[in-house]
């Protein structure tokens, strides 16, 4: 989910000894082992070499077509993980690995503004998908046991990563505006507030937070505007829920992944007005990836 | 090293990545609305299902039980089961006979009493098993029948969210409660249960699978934490249990002894020889948990074991065994939840190679058309056009209430929640009057063989949207033709009378056990001839809350011979039949030596 690799190149930190483009991709492999191991949760090795293979070579081919060369594939290695674990289709078909692991890659090639992408690639394959083919694929049908023990980990291990990237007031602005909000909507709404702010526990909320929203090529440059876009998201997240809650007709993309949909909405708006704030002109030509 | 310059036209060349990236959005669109129920090329299936119903003068309603108020905001949840439906002939008069139970305190169950003629009689009250809701002693959830005695007359036991029943049939018309005589008098929150014969001693033994736990009295609680532990490795439901049949009418609990006490909220159990080593094995559809294979070690203890079974954890809610192939194996279909875009658990069809020295172990080959069948519960094999091939008939549909007003979202918020949560049952968002994958239509399985299945239930008259539970095959009117009995929660049953394709042929086998249990659960019978081969089991149990006519149905095809029949007792005996007249239903006693 976190595009680690680079279409354009904004503020990515880095730590003193290790890059963090591979904390993120360890993090993002470890939730895979561990969620495997103990939960059996890919569904078959194959969905995972599809979706591995689909984004590895998209990536590949793609950035060979565009620039010339081909660019380092962590990126699409983290796609590729993260669609395995997010995306249940119906049956054993392996057709939305396919296509989600093409259309993540290629939305960093094809929906860019002033040379950057505005949308985190996994972010973008889930909502299209979810808003495309609602009646053949679902999002997470695992929940890793809802165990304490396993989240606490993969938490711990997430908000340190999370740190030592510097995005770690992003997750954290996201989950108090995710608690306060929901709250706030169960009291309006006068229902109990536990259920409303149970979902933050599960698996789909620590690949969201940790893996998508944080995503340092798609996320605003300055430190100020990434804690109001994440409480944006949240507001757009609970909007959402609201309308769940009244019973709108709204498409089940909006029901099943709320945040997925938040954040595409909110996402790329605010990237392309920190483009256009910023001043941010077209890549040269050739010009090579910084990280 | 200097940079390599990159090519020129970079907008053109992400301009033509925009045609395959359209592209893949509208595959997506296409996929989505391209027929996964391939209802379209099967226009002739070979039979067809009328509603007779209320012909048959069958009026029996489900009323669904009402729990103690402090659980009332998922009432409609807990309170989702109990519709059942079994069939036995209990007064030995060749005509297959039905039971249904209810689950509401003074609601009675039913015994429909096959007259013959294509109509039935309800005599459970006069029969002494229609009362059997009540304060105190629970309420019904299912029955299943077998002649633990060897009488010659077909036994019941009712399991119930409350006390076990077995009642002994008197006289083919009567039964009495011997439950405590038999040492049975067990409060268990019950779904299912099946007789079996796991020690060869020709005595029917007895598998209760638990749901709540025991201590969980669901109209006087004293908690509320009584839901699972986990959506998917939930391990703190009831404990099955398995009684050992002592043949002085009592039993004896051998759960620990045998190794089969598992707590995984399992809603349904099947036995039959899957590895044929000759000794019955158990199969267990587990709620929020994994499928449970239990392999018997020659009647002395079951190992727990997982070929093929431990790639996903799902919601089991059935287990149907049948030949799929027709390779003289018996494979096994669980249902399991699907919602779209929520949830795509997808039934599992595992094709069984535990016999196969390459593989020893299931291999599951549940395509969309049959992994699909929305929240599925009941199903069972059975060749309803008597081509030779078996279908699958899938009932579905959990909670119709409200059309506008969908449960799915508050359960989505739920089931990603800690499980400490969601445990307590006052944390979980009212229901009011939702519908949770509510009015989904049946489906019907037509077995294409290799080309795969067809749901064909609208092209053969099933088209109800009830919320079925229970599903079971028997042949009514000794015609040749299997009909379908549904049993719907919170509504009236459905009896689907069968017209096969008249060309085709048939044959039926009725066993009566001698070394073996009278009822003969548990023989296993391979049919050979030309062409293909066939297994089937006379089942103790089978499906959700469900049990087929005892009587083994074969279709054939064109086929107008039998090569040969192998019956394979539980007493360990083999018999053969060589060219048995087909169109014909044959009695067949077990040998005595």
């Amino acid at each position: 989910m976190t595009d680690a690799s680079a279409v354009s190149q904004p503020t990515l930190p880095r730590t003193k000894s290790i890059d963090p483009r591979y904390l993120i991709a360890g993090l993002i492999t470890l939730v895979l082992v561990v969620a495997q191991l103990r939960y059996h949760v890919v569904g078959g090795y194959e969905r995972l070499a599809v979706a591995l293979l689909t984004c590895t070579i998209t990536e590949a081919l793609l950035s060979w077509f565009v620039r010339g060369r081909v660019v380092n594939l962590q990126s699409a290695y983290i796609s590729g993980i993260s669609l395995t674990l997010l995306l249940k289709p119906q049956g054993a078909t392996l057709w939305p690995f396919v296509l989600g692991g093409f259309l993540a890659i290629a939305s960093k090639y094809v929906l860019q503004y002033r040379g950057n992408h505005l949308w985190n690639p996994t972010n973008f394959a889930i909502s299209a998908l979810l808003l495309a083919a609602p009646n053949r694929i679902s999002v997470l049908s695992h929940q890793w046991g809802n165990d304490v023990a396993t989240n606490l980990v993969i938490w711990i291990f997430g908000l340190v990563i999370a740190a030592r990237v510097r995005v770690l007031h992003i997750t954290l602005t996201y989950v108090v505006s995710f608690l306060l909000l929901n709250s706030l909507r169960a009291t309006l709404l006068h229902q109990p507030i536990l259920p409303e702010i149970a979902p933050i526990t599960g698996p789909m909320y620590q690949l969201f937070v940790f893996f998508m929203i944080t995503d340092p090529r798609t996320i605003v440059r300055e430190r100020r505007w990434q804690v109001v876009v994440a409480v944006l998201v949240a507001v757009v997240e609970t909007a959402i829920r609201f309308a769940s809650d009244q019973g709108w007709p709204l498409p089940t993309a909006f029901n099943v992944g709320p945040a997925f949909l938040a954040l595409a909405i909110v996402g790329p708006i605010a990237k392309a007005i920190d483009l256009t704030r910023s001043g941010a002109t077209p890549r040269r030509a050739g010009s090579p990836a910084t990280s | 090293m200097p940079a390599k310059p990159a090519p020129k036209h970079q907008g053109l060349r992400r301009l033509l990545i925009a045609v395959p990236f359209v592209g893949a959005i509208v595959a997506a669109i296409r996929m989505d609305s391209a027929p996964s129920r391939a209802t379209t090329d099967v226009t002739h299936p070979g039979f067809a299902l009328r509603d007779e119903t209320a012909a048959a003068g069958i009026h029996f309603v489900h009323h669904r039980p009402t729990f103690d108020p402090k659980i009332a905001n998922i009432e409609p949840h807990v309170a989702g089961l109990g519709a059942s439906v079994s069939v036995a002939d209990f007064d030995g008069d060749g005509w297959p006979d039905l039971y249904f139970t209810n689950s509401r305190f003074g609601e009675p169950n039913a015994l429909y009493r096959n007259r013959g003629d294509g109509t039935f009689e309800d005599v459970a009250a006069s029969a002494g098993l229609a009362d059997l809701n009540r304060p105190g002693e629970g309420v019904s959830m299912g029955s299943v029948w077998g002649d633990f005695d060897n009488d010659g007359r077909e036994d019941v036991l009712v399991y119930r969210y409350g006390y076990l029943a077995l009642f002994k049939n008197v006289d083919g018309k009567h039964f009495q409660d011997v439950t405590e005589a038999a040492g049975l008098h067990r409060w268990v929150n019950s779904n299912g249960a099946i007789w079996l014969d796991y020690d060869r001693d020709g005595l029917l033994d007895l598998y209760v699978t638990a749901y709540f736990r025991d201590d969980v009295d669901l109209w006087h609680l004293s908690t509320t934490r009584i839901m699972h532990n986990s959506f998917e490795f939930a391990t703190n439901g009831g404990k099955n249990l398995m009684f050992h049949n002592l043949g002085n009418g009592k039993f004896e609990d051998v759960t620990d002894k045998l190794g089969v006490g598992s707590t995984r909220w399992t809603l349904a159990a099947a036995a039959a020889d899957l590895n044929e080593d000759g000794w019955p094995d158990l199969y267990l559809a587990n709620d929020y948990g994994p499928e449970e294979l239990y392999i018997n070690d020659h009647g002395k203890r079951f190992t727990l074991q997982t070929p093929g079974l431990e790639s996903e954890s799902k919601s089991g809610m059935a287990v149907a065994l049948g030949d799929v192939f027709n390779r003289g194996h018996l494979d096994v279909f669980v249902t399991n939840i699907s919602e779209k875009g929520y949830l795509f658990q997808n039934n599992n069809l595992r094709v069984n190679e535990l016999t196969d020295a390459g593989q020893r172990r299931f291999h599951n080959v549940a395509d969309p058309v049959v992994a699909d069948a929305g929240w599925a519960w009941g199903a069972q094999f059975g060749d309803l056009n008597n081509d030779g091939n078996n279908e699958l008939f899938v009932v579905n549909g959990f909670i119709s209430d409200d059309p506008k007003t969908n449960y799915w979202y508050s359960m989505s918020k739920i089931a990603g929640a800690n499980a400490r949560l969601f445990e307590d049952a006052k944390t979980w968002p009212a229901f009011g009057h939702a519908s949770l994958s509510g009015f989904e239509p049946s489906r019907v399985y037509l077995n294409r063989g290799l080309s795969g299945w067809a749901d064909v239930a609208k092209t053969v008259g099933v088209t109800d949207l009830a919320d079925g539970r229970a599903v079971a095959f028997a042949d009514l009117s000794n015609r040749g033709a299997l009909d379908v009995i549904v049993a719907n929660q919170n509504q009236p049953a459905i009896l689907y009378r069968n017209r096969p394709d008249s060309t085709n042929h048939w044959i039926e086998l009725s066993l009566t056990g001698t070394r073996s249990n009278r009822s003969a659960i548990g023989a296993e019978v391979v049919l050979e001839t030309s062409g293909f081969k066939q297994r089937r089991v006379v089942d103790g149990g089978m499906g959700f809350a469900s049990q087929n006519d005892r009587r083994l149905h074969f279709g054939l095809g064109h086929t107008e011979w039998v090569d040969r029949i192998v019956i394979h007792w539980p007493s360990g005996e083999q018999q053969i039949l060589a060219n048995p007249a087909v169109d014909r239903i044959h009695a067949v006693t077990e040998p005595k030596s």
